[in-house]
C-alpha cells in the first residue's frame, strides 16, 4: 500500500477520521494546532460529517468532547500540554466518569519551549488521572496508535491519553492508513448514572478505575509499541520512550549492542524493567521531557546506583534530547562540524511589518511613560513580543487571561495605574471571568483587548469574539462610557495615547478596544478575493 | 543512498517548498524521508530550519546529529552560516543566496559575511533573487537555489522538474514555467563553477 507524507499531528487527525471519529474538540495551540486544522479540511471535516469547530478554551473542548462520548460517539480533544492545565478539571473527572465513545486526549508537548512557558510533561496528568497513554515514537505509530486507541478507550470504558512533543508533531514522513471504519450510533450506556459524579456514585467508579490498573499493565505488557530488544552487550541496557528511540537508534545505524527497552504505551510494563534492570549492569533511561521513567524505576531512595539518565547528569535535566546528547550518554564520540562564526547574531522572532500591535504599542509606552516601568500586564499572544525591543512595553506574561487578573492583584496592592494587554481571541479563552472579576469589585484596572480579529499567533485561526468584544463587555457590566472602540494606526496616534490616559486615571474598569485585522489574514483574504475574481 | 540537507532561511521564504519539492521527488522514487520543520512563534520574522532527510534506508531519528550534514541549503547567507555546527566539515557542501534578508538592526558587515562563504570548502553561493527577479519572479529565489543544490541531491534533475511542476501546477501554466527557468538557472550556474 502506498504511503501518504504526514506530518506527526496529521498522522493523528488521519487517523482518528480513519477510525470513525464524529467530533474534535480543540483551541489552537503550538504544537498541536495543526490536528484539527486537518480535520477541517478534510472532505469529512468540510461536509460537516465530523464536528471540527474551534472551542472558546481547552477547557470547554474536553467537556464537549466528554458529551460527545457521552452520546456513544468518537471524540477526540487536542491541545498543547499547557492547556491540560486549563483542561484538567474535566479531564481529571472524566477518568471517574469513563467513557462512553471512545474519548482519546491529544497532548502535544513543547519540550525546549519553542513556543511556550513551560516544558510540563504530559503523562504525569495520565498517571495522575490513572488513565492509560501513548507516545508515538514515528509518524505511524502516531497513526497506528491513534487508530487503535478509540478501541482501548472502548473496551475499557477509559480516556486515553497520548502525548506528542514537538518534534513528533512537526516532522513529516511516509505513512500507511488502515480501513476506514464507520461512526459510531448513538447510544447510551446501561448504566444511566455512570456519569453523575455525586459522591456515592463516583466513590464506586473510582474504584471501578482502581480495578482496572492491572488490567491496563497487562496491555502495557502485551503492547507492540513497547518492545524488549535483546542485545549481547550487557553492561548497559537502555531504556528509551517515545522520539528518544529514534535519537538511540540513529547512533548504531538501526542495531543497538545493549538490550533496549523501547517505550509507547502506558502504565509503564514492570516486568519488562525489571528484566532489563535483573540484567544489565547499569540502565541509561532516555526520554523526552521530564525523568518520568527514570524517577519511577530508581526510586526516591536510588538504592541500587544503576539507573541513569537526566537525574543523575549523563542527559540534562531540561530541554529536548537529540542524537548527539544520547551520544554522549551512551560514551559515544561527539560529532560537531565548524561553529558558528561570530559575526552571526541571533534573529529574534518580531512583529509582522504592518501589525496593528505596532500601533498599540507605540500607544501604551507613550501614554505610559509617565507612570513609570512595570505596569503593563500582557498576555499569550503574538503580542507576547511587546516584551522584546524597540518596545520594551509590557512586564508580565503567565498564563491565558492571567494579565487582566494580575493587573487586579496588583491594584488590590495599590499599584496605580495598571494597564492590562490581552488579545481578542485569549479574552474569550479565559479573559472574561477575570474581567468580571475586576467589575465585581470596581478595581481599577484599564484592560486594553487587541482585537487583530483572529487567533494570530498560531495561524489566523477564528476567534470566538469576531465583532461583539464590545458587547460581551457591556454584557458583564463594563459602563457604556468607559468602552472604547479605537483604530491602532499613526494617524490616530495621538488622540489613542490622550484616550488611554484619560481612562488610566479612572478610578474603575475601563476597556479599551483597538482594532484593525492581522496583516497576515488581511494579505490571505485580499489573495483568496483576487483569485475568486480570476476566476 | 543517504542525504541529510538542513534547510535554511528567515521565516517567510520559502524553505518549506524547497522541501516539499524534494520530498516529492524522492518519495516518488520510494526513498525514506523525515522533515522536522518549525511551526508557531519563530516564524515571525526569526530565523527557520528544516531538517530534512532523505534515505534509501529506514531512518531513525528527524533531527540530523551534528557534523554530519550533507548540505546546507539556504536562501540567506547569515542564516547558512548558523548552521555550519551540523555540516559535515570534510565533504558536507553549503548552497545559500548571497542576498542578505536584513530585518535586525545588528545586521553584520556584507563584505565580512561574503569573506566568511569564501573560507569554506565547499559551496556554492548565488544572488537568487537577481537571477529571479531577471526571469520574471522575485518570489522564485528559493527555486533558483533548488537548482543549484540540485547536482549533489542525487535525484534525477528530470524528476525534480516534475515535482516542480506538480507542486504548482494549480497555480497555472505561467508560474510553472517561471519557477521551472529558475530551476535551470540555478542548475546551470552550479554546474559552471
Amino acid at each position: 500500500m502506498s504511503k501518504t507524507l504526514f506530518l506527526g499531528d496529521e498522522a493523528v487527525a488521519q487517523a482518528a477520521l480513519d477510525a470513525g471519529l464524529s467530533g474534535v474538540y480543540a483551541y489552537p495551540g503550538t504544537p498541536s494546532t495543526e490536528i484539527t486544522e486537518f480535520i477541517q479540511n478534510s472532505k469529512q471535516g468540510r461536509a460537516g460529517e465530523v464536528h471540527s469547530i474551534w472551542a472558546g478554551n481547552e477547557k470547554t473542548a474536553m467537556e464537549s468532547a466528554i458529551g460527545m462520548s457521552y452520546a456513544g460517539k468518537r471524540a477526540m480533544v487536542c491541545m498543547k500540554h499547557v492547556g491540560l492545565n486549563v483542561a484538567a478539571d474535566p479531564f481529571m473527572n472524566s477518568a471517574i466518569t469513563g467513557a462512553n465513545g471512545g474519548l482519546v486526549v491529544v497532548v502535544a508537548d513543547d519540550p525546549s519551549m519553542h513556543s511556550s512557558q513551560d516544558e510540563q510533561d504530559s503523562r504525569y496528568y495520565a498517571k495522575f488521572a490513572l488513565i492509560p497513554s501513548f507516545e508515538p515514537s514515528n509518524q505511524q505509530e502516531a497513526y497506528d496508535i491513534t487508530y487503535a486507541a478509540f478501541d482501548y478507550s472502548e473496551k475499557y470504558n477509559t480516556p486515553v491519553l497520548i502525548r506528542l512533543t514537538t518534534r513528533l508533531s512537526h516532522s513529516r514522513s511516509g505513512v500507511e492508513r488502515k480501513a476506514e471504519r464507520p461512526q459510531n450510533e448513538l447510544h447510551l450506556l446501561d448504566n444511566k448514572k455512570q456519569f453523575i459524579l455525586l459522591p456515592a456514585i463516583a466513590r464506586v467508579n473510582y474504584r471501578n478505575l482502581l480495578g482496572k490498573q492491572d488490567a491496563f499493565e497487562n496491555e502495557s505488557l502485551n503492547s507492540p509499541y513497547n518492545k524488549y530488544i535483546d542485545g549481547d552487550d550487557k553492561k548497559m541496557g537502555v531504556i528509551a520512550s517515545g522520539i528518544a528511540y529514534n535519537y538511540l537508534m540513529e547512533n548504531f545505524d538501526g542495531k543497538c549492542p545493549y538490550p533496549v527497552l523501547k517505550i509507547s504505551q502506558y502504565p509503564l510494563p514492570k516486568k519488562l524493567i525489571e528484566k532489563m534492570v535483573d540484567e544489565c549492569e547499569t540502565v541509561l533511561v532516555a526520554e523526552e521531557g521530564y525523568p518520568f521513567i527514570e524517577e519511577q524505576v530508581r526510586g526516591l531512595l536510588n538504592r541500587t546506583g544503576k539507573i541513569i539518565g537526566r537525574l543523575s547528569g549523563e542527559l540534562p535535566r531540561d530541554g529536548e534530547l537529540n542524537p548527539n546528547l544520547v551520544a554522549k550518554a551512551l560514551g559515544l564520540p561527539d560529532t560537531y562540524g565548524a561553529p558558528v562564526p561570530e559575526l552571526v547574531v541571533p534573529r529574534p522572532p518580531a512583529l509582522c511589518v504592518g501589525c496593528p500591535h505596532i500601533d498599540s504599542y507605540n500607544a501604551i509606552n507613550a501614554a505610559m511613560e509617565k507612570y513609570g516601568a512595570g505596569k503593563v500586564f500582557a498576555d499569550i499572544g503574538c503580542y507576547t513580543l511587546g516584551a522584546l525591543p524597540p518596545y520594551n512595553a509590557i512586564y508580565t506574561t503567565v498564563d491565558m487571561g492571567a494579565s487582566i487578573t494580575m493587573a487586579k492583584g496588583a491594584a488590590d496592592a495599590g499599584m496605580r495605574p495598571v494597564l492590562a494587554v490581552i488579545g481578542d481571541s485569549t479574552f474569550t479563552h479565559s479573559g472574561m471571568t477575570s474581567l468580571l472579576d475586576c467589575i465585581y469589585e470596581n478595581t481599577p484596572v484599564t484592560v486594553m483587548i487587541l482585537d487583530n480579529s483572529t487567533t494570530g499567533m498560531t495561524g489566523g485561526q477564528d476567534s470566538h469574539a469576531l465583532g461583539v468584544l464590545g458587547e460581551i463587555c457591556k454584557g458583564l457590566g463594563v459602563k457604556e462610557e468607559h468602552i472604547h472602540r479605537i483604530t491602532p494606526l499613526k494617524a490616530q496616534h495621538e488622540e489613542n495615547v490622550a484616550l488611554i490616559q484619560k481612562e488610566l486615571e479612572y478610578e474603575g474598569v475601563s476597556v479599551i478596544i483597538p482594532t484593525r485585522e492581522c496583516i497576515q489574514t488581511l494579505s490571505r483574504r485580499m489573495k483568496k478575493q483576487q483569485a475568486a475574481k480570476k476566476n | 543512498m543517504k542525504i541529510d540537507i538542513i534547510l535554511a532561511g528567515v521565516g517567510g521564504q520559502g524553505i518549506l517548498s524547497i522541501a516539499t519539492i524534494v520530498g516529492y521527488a524522492a518519495v516518488k522514487r520510494g526513498m525514506f524521508m523525515k522533515q522536522a520543520e518549525v511551526h508557531g512563534m519563530s516564524q515571525r520574522g526569526g530565523d527557520v530550519q528544516s531538517h530534512f532527510r532523505l534515505s534509501d534506508q529506514e531512518i531513525a531519528s528527524d533531527l540530523i546529529p551534528m557534523g554530519k550534514a550533507d548540505m546546507i541549503i539556504s536562501v540567506e547567507p547569515m542564516e547558512s552560516l548558523r548552521y555550519l555546527p551540523w555540516l559535515n566539515k570534510e565533504t558536507g557542501w553549503l548552497i545559500t543566496n548571497d542576498q542578505p534578508f536584513v530585518n535586525i538592526p545588528n545586521y553584520p558587515d556584507f563584505d565580512k559575511l561574503s569573506a566568511e562563504l569564501d573560507g569554506l570548502k565547499n559551496k556554492v553561493v548565488i544572488n537568487a533573487d537577481q537571477i529571479a527577479k531577471d526571469l520574471g519572479s522575485a518570489r522564485s529565489a528559493n527555486m533558483v537555489i533548488l537548482g543549484a543544490a540540485s547536482p549533489y541531491l542525487g535525484i534525477p534533475f528530470e524528476e525534480i522538474e516534475d515535482a516542480v511542476r506538480e507542486n504548482f501546477a494549480r497555480k497555472g501554466e505561467d508560474i510553472v514555467n517561471t519557477n521551472i527557468a529558475c530551476l535551470r538557472a540555478g542548475r546551470e550556474f552550479a554546474e559552471k563553477r
